[in-house]
């Protein structure tokens, strides 16, 4: 299969990159590692005039520890991730996560920041993002804004990153003694996109009670999204099991998953339901350091 | 039609061809290079029959554009053996009958190799999750994982890893 022809560019410096998305709004596209963009163009479900391959940009490849947060370079490739001590030292539930993104060739070649940026709700590093309230860093022509995850995602492939803006930098939480986060991802196949995975980061406060509680969800419904209604129900309380499994179930109540041959609305609710419980149980004894 | 000048090292020779942007790095290989152990299987990311190393590193050469390997260094299959003699992962695959067919076999051999180098020592599971990006349908893969510690037995890391990353960035 062969993508329609487009002209491929491939800009020596991030301000050239910009300078040319600017000069061609609505007619170019990022290509990062191309995992999600190549097949796209492959089975011409999209084509685009101009590619413009950030993949030569080195310096925005990197993994940096500034005090309590991990700075991310939006270049990073997932497999980095993953086998990085830093992020797996201080931040599991990422180094989790990016561990279970399809398979070890997907990984070498697929960007952090690609994942991200997708706008596919069936990615799994969205949710993470999410549940650690991490921050992206786009720059444009008029140069850097930082934006919360939180309010990135605003529909299937569509989020608040503008035509001529790149994401360049993800900056994340180190995760501390007395906090804790897990993903967890059931699939039908391996290498697979999930039917339903969960993100967990809750903290324990000094009452022994649930002080935070992010819960985000993948694969279920529109866009990666947190469920307040299990976050909300969660602080303050007992991270108990039975209060973990109210919690869930309230996730379980508002989330709209649609039918498709991987399964029912009621079969994807339960998946939900098993892998929400999983996840946030996961993430408590990580923060109980059981 | 636009087209572009790439500049790659597969198995230790230098290229440079103008190719149509549009390349996948599979058909570059292949049919710009004749280099045609490697294959190809589903043409979708799925089944890892395309297996090459950018770098040292596994990809789904499919999956990736011929002009996003230029400056990089490729390793193939027929890059694996000196002249007649066989790479120990080939061997192993004929003494282990990690291959029926044989189509997944040159894309199975290149993901060992890295997963040989990251862990000689990896066990029967960690081998199986890592090759869970390439697909065999004839093996039912238990002949496959035996060929795969086979070879490792036989290989030395530093040497291998000389043989992907010469010339690397030049």
């Amino acid at each position: 299969m062969y993508p329609q022809s487009f002209e491929y560019i491939s800009p020596r410096t991030l301000k050239d990159a910009v300078k040319f998305l600017k000069e061609h709004e609505g007619e170019s596209k990022i290509l990062a590692g191309g995992q999600s963009l190549i097949p796209i163009l492959k089975m011409r479900f999209a084509s685009f005039g101009y590619l413009v391959d950030i993949g030569g940009l080195q310096d925005l490849s990197y993994i940096k520890r500034e005090g309590d947060s991990i700075r991310i370079g939006a270049l990073t490739r997932t497999g980095e991730i993953e086998e990085s001590q830093e992020i797996r030292m201080n931040n599991i539930l990422l180094a989790e996560a990016a561990s279970q993104v399809a398979d070890s060739q997907v990984r070498n070649m697929g960007t952090v920041g690609g994942n991200c940026v997708h706008g596919d709700p069936g990615n799994d590093l969205p949710s993470v993002m999410l549940a650690l309230d991490a921050t992206y860093k786009l720059t444009g022509p008029d140069g850097s804004r930082e934006v919360p995850a939180s309010s990135f995602y605003k529909d299937s492939y569509s989020t608040d990153l503008g035509d001529a803006e790149i994401l360049t930098e993800i900056t994340v939480p180190v995760i501390e003694h007395g906090s804790g986060g897990a993903y967890v991802k059931h699939k039908r196949r391996s290498g697979d996109f999930s039917i339903a995975a969960v993100a967990a980061y809750v903290t324990i406060n000094e009452m022994g009670n649930c002080g935070t509680a992010r819960i985000a969800v993948t694969s279920i419904g529109p866009i990666n999204f947190r469920s307040k209604e299990a976050e909300d129900f969660l602080i303050g309380k007992k991270l108990s099991d039975q209060n973990i499994s109210k919690a869930v179930d309230l996730m379980v109540d508002s989330a709209e998953p649609a039918a498709d041959p991987y399964g029912s609305v009621s079969f994807k609710k339960e998946i939900l339901r098993l892998v929400g419980i999983e996840a946030i149980s996961k993430a408590t004894d990580r923060a109980l350091g059981v | 039609m636009s087209t572009n000048k790439i500049r790659v090292t597969v198995n230790n020779k230098v290229y440079e061809k103008e190719i149509d942007s549009r390349t996948l790095l599979v058909d570059f290989i292949r049919e710009k290079l004749g280099l045609t152990g490697t294959h190809v299987g589903c043409d979708t990311t799925n089944c890892g029959a395309c297996t090459v190393l950018l770098d040292g590193k596994p990809v789904k050469s499919c999956t990736v554009l011929a002009v996003q390997a230029n400056g990089k260094t490729i390793t193939t299959i027929e890059g694996l053996s000196h002249g007649k003699e066989l790479h120990p992962l080939q061997k192993a695959f004929i003494d282990k009958n990690g291959l029926q067919c044989g189509y997944c076999t040159a894309g199975m051999i290149m993901m060992a190799h890295w997963i040989i180098r990251k862990n000689p020592e990896a066990t029967r599971d960690e081998i199986r999750e890592a090759i869970s990006g390439n697909i065999c349908r004839c093996t039912g893969y238990d002949s496959i994982v035996d060929s795969i510690q086979e070879a490792s037995r036989e290989m030395i890391p530093e040497e291998e890893e000389d043989l992907v990353t010469r010339q690397r960035g030049r």
